[in-house]
């Protein structure tokens, strides 16, 4: 079981979790909505919840309940820039399809 | 697939369900956006990455207005469709542009309406127009960065803008189809982009001196909850005027005529900038002045010179903090902290001289530029609904006192200016002649006394008072200001219920009246507005008691012997003649005297209706 980061994803997630000033690391999880099942969920974590999976990755600790984990196991989370539009991407093995606006998937 | 930001624990939007908020500084000379993404408020750049959106439009020969750098390009070269710093504009009227014009060199359409109109090739175009162009360049970028429609803006607007300017950004921002959250006053914002609001409790003063813009903002932190004490500034003082006073010296230098072309005013007005700029890191700057297409002059300007061409300038900001602080009634010393605002605070002088007027260090760790988009965009995140329960509630001020005409031109103030907003005042009013059934209301701005020395908001009708005597109908007219400052106004006749009511909408036609101008006025005028007001007074009076004199002579003049009708028309005519004097002592005096010589007239008369109702009945029925 494992949950990684590339180096860029590494390098923001440091900086915004800086500049945030608190919080214990970066939740990931999918939750059950949207037009193919599932959307994916980030989010800075101020606690942890029971039964919590952390995953340490170049310095960053990610957050996974166990609901979510099944689904994320094997995520490679990625940061890059598409025109002037940037944000974070999950390269998730799991996933089997996509809806067309790529905002939620099924797996 | 789209692109995920962090959010808030327990804020992830669901799938097509992200609200996409930002935060705008709209400003004379440059404009930015900016929006919280993984908790960090940022301002957005371009794909060149540049932040700093010039607020200028330029119109082609073909094809859609180009906005920003591109346009700028354009300047020099075709400045009579290149429109800048066009926020000066913002709801003026075409009769306030004498004051503005000078400093703005482009051809207005002499025109019949209120709203200034400026010629360009491809037509004419008003200045919400202008802006309404520049918001769509910034939603543009915006949208392009966030990868979604946006939801809603926070604009920003100085403290000082009235109604009219204020209703002229909203209008602009409708024609760039943005949803505006709110407008919100850019040193409030600069407080929140500092996480004020998270700080110690005390005064905090903002000092904002921008391109074309200062303010001056004596806020109160007080339980999380920003307070504005008191606002102050001039809405045309800025760093332009910096670049002006340099040109100036510039062309006396090298003697240029003081009436020169539009191209080459543009050309010496970018050239003292970037002497500014180059000053502020250095202790004197070479320059060269194009005096034809084969001569140069060239010199040198110190830091010294320069500073002495721009101290009147900061003299004026810091006269205006003075203003300000005596407003909210703080000392120097009671204010905590110090922010600085706008490009022009880079200018080492002004800091030093805002550091020694309060006594503390200014606030300059976040760039000046971008600090107010900023505080907007976290101002836009919260009320898109992208944080959990935050308690920031922002309160702003009214600049100015708004009120009503009453008879004799005078004018009674129903909101006194500073108080704090969103804000609800009624008064009542009643009717002046017999039958009267309908009375117009005319909203007003400013500190005067007289009407004609306020601003002039609106006008409106409320009609269908049923007929009653002067005096017995109750007019409740109420005032309500929301929270981005647009006054509503709604007259009530309470006995019949008949009401009117009006939204202010720009009334750009007025008279200019710059805020600074009336403020000043209203204090250096106090004893003449006293004298006034006494005299308009004793004149209202004085119809009042002539109309009801005539309409009793009208109904009962039989009840008089010739006699007296002689002595009590005498003592009319002379009130009549007193009345068209400029004394108002005269007028009281006539007045009595009209008074006395129809006592007896009145207590016949009095007599008389007493009888009248009593006749056919019998005593009993009075007990």
């Amino acid at each position: 079981m494992a949950i990684q980061l590339t180096d860029t994803a590494a390098q923001r997630v440091r900086t915004f979790m800086e500049k945030r000033g608190k919080g214990v690391g970066l939740r990931l999880g999918v939750k059950t909505t949207g037009c193919s099942g599932m959307a994916y969920v980030m989010e800075f974590a101020d606690e942890l919840e029971e039964g919590d999976t952390v995953f340490e990755d170049k310095g960053v600790k990610l957050i996974v309940n166990p609901r979510s984990l099944v689904y994320l196991d094997g995520t490679e989370l990625d940061y890059t820039r598409e025109g002037l539009n940037e944000g974070f991407k999950f390269n998730n093995p799991n996933e089997a399809s996509r809806c067309g606006c790529g905002e939620s998937f099924g797996v | 697939m789209a692109l995920l930001q962090i959010s808030e624990p327990g804020m992830s939007p669901d799938p097509h369900l992200h609200r996409l908020a930002v935060g705008i500084d709209l400003g004379t000379t440059n404009s930015l956006v900016a929006t919280v993404r993984n908790g960090v408020a940022e301002t957005l750049p371009d794909e060149k990455g540049r932040h700093l959106m010039p607020s200028v439009v330029h119109y082609p020969d073909q094809g859609p207005p180009q906005v920003g750098q591109e346009a700028r390009g354009y300047s020099a070269l075709d400045p009579l469709n290149t429109l800048s710093s066009v926020k000066r504009l913002m709801g003026r009227g075409v009769s306030d542009l004498k004051t503005v014009a000078g400093h703005v060199p482009y051809d207005f359409v002499p025109g019949d309406g209120g709203v200034p109109r400026i010629r360009t090739r491809q037509g004419d175009v008003t200045p919400v127009e202008v802006s309404g162009e520049i918001l769509k360049a910034l939603r543009a970028r915006a949208e392009a960065s966030l990868g979604g429609e946006l939801e809603g803006a926070v604009i920003t607007v100085p403290a000082y803008f009235d109604d009219a300017q204020r209703q002229a950004t909203k209008d602009a921002a409708r024609l760039a189809g943005m949803n505006v959250y709110r407008l919100l006053n850019e040193p409030t914002a600069a407080a929140i982009a500092y996480g004020l609001d998270k700080g110690q409790e005390g005064v905090i003063a903002v000092f904002d001196l921008g391109g074309g813009t200062f303010d001056i903002s004596i806020l109160r932190l007080n339980k999380g909850v920003f307070e504005v004490l008191a606002t102050g500034g001039d809405s045309a003082l800025g760093g332009d005027d910096f670049d002006r006073a340099i040109a100036g010296w510039m062309m006396q230098e090298a003697g240029i005529e003081g009436d020169t072309g539009h191209h080459r005013m543009r050309q010496l007005m970018m050239d003292a900038c970037a002497v500014k700029e180059a000053l502020s890191e250095r202790e004197e700057a070479r320059l060269k002045v194009a005096l034809s297409d084969s001569d140069y002059w060239s010199g040198c300007i110190t830091c010294e010179q320069m500073n002495c061409l721009i101290d009147p300038l900061i003299n004026k900001t810091l006269a205006a903090c003075r203003r300000a602080l005596r407003d909210a009634k703080v000392k120097p010393e009671d204010i905590l902290d110090v922010v600085m605002v706008g490009g022009s605070t880079r200018v080492p002088r002004v800091r030093e001289r805002v550091g020694e007027f309060f006594g503390r260090a200014p606030r300059v760790d976040i760039d000046p530029d971008k600090v107010v988009a900023v505080g907007a965009a976290l101002q836009a995140d919260i009320l898109a609904g992208n944080k959990p329960g935050d308690e920031m509630l922002l309160l702003d001020v009214i600049p100015l006192s708004l009120g009503i005409e009453t008879m004799g031109g005078l004018v009674e103030h129903i909101i006194p200016r500073n108080t704090t907003i969103p804000v609800s005042r009624a008064q009542e009013f009643t009717t002046f002649k017999d039958g009267q059934n309908a009375m117009a209301l005319h909203v007003i701005q400013g500190e005067r006394d007289l009407v004609d020395h306020n601003r002039s908001l609106a006008r409106f009708t409320l009609s269908g008072i049923p007929s009653m005597v002067a005096g017995a109908a109750r007019v409740r007219v109420t005032y309500q200001v929301d929270a981005d400052g647009l006054l509503s106004v709604n007259a009530r006749e309470m006995v019949s219920g008949v009401q009117s009511s009006i939204e202010v909408k720009p009334s750009y036609g007025l008279t200019d009246n710059e805020i600074e101008t009336m403020l000043t006025d209203s204090r250096s005028h106090a004893q003449e507005d006293m004298l006034a007001r006494r005299l308009r007074e004793q004149q209202v009076e004085a119809d009042r008691v002539l109309e009801a004199l005539d309409s009793a002579l009208g109904a009962d003049s039989e009840l008089l012997s010739q006699d007296e009708l002689k002595d009590i028309r005498d003592a009319r005519e002379q009130l009549a003649a007193a009345r068209e004097g400029e004394d108002h002592e005269a007028i009281a005096l006539a007045i009595k005297g009209l008074e006395r010589a129809s006592e007896d007239f009145v207590a016949r008369r009095m007599d008389q209706s007493v009888r009248k109702a009593m006749s056919g009945h019998r005593v009993e029925e009075f007990e």
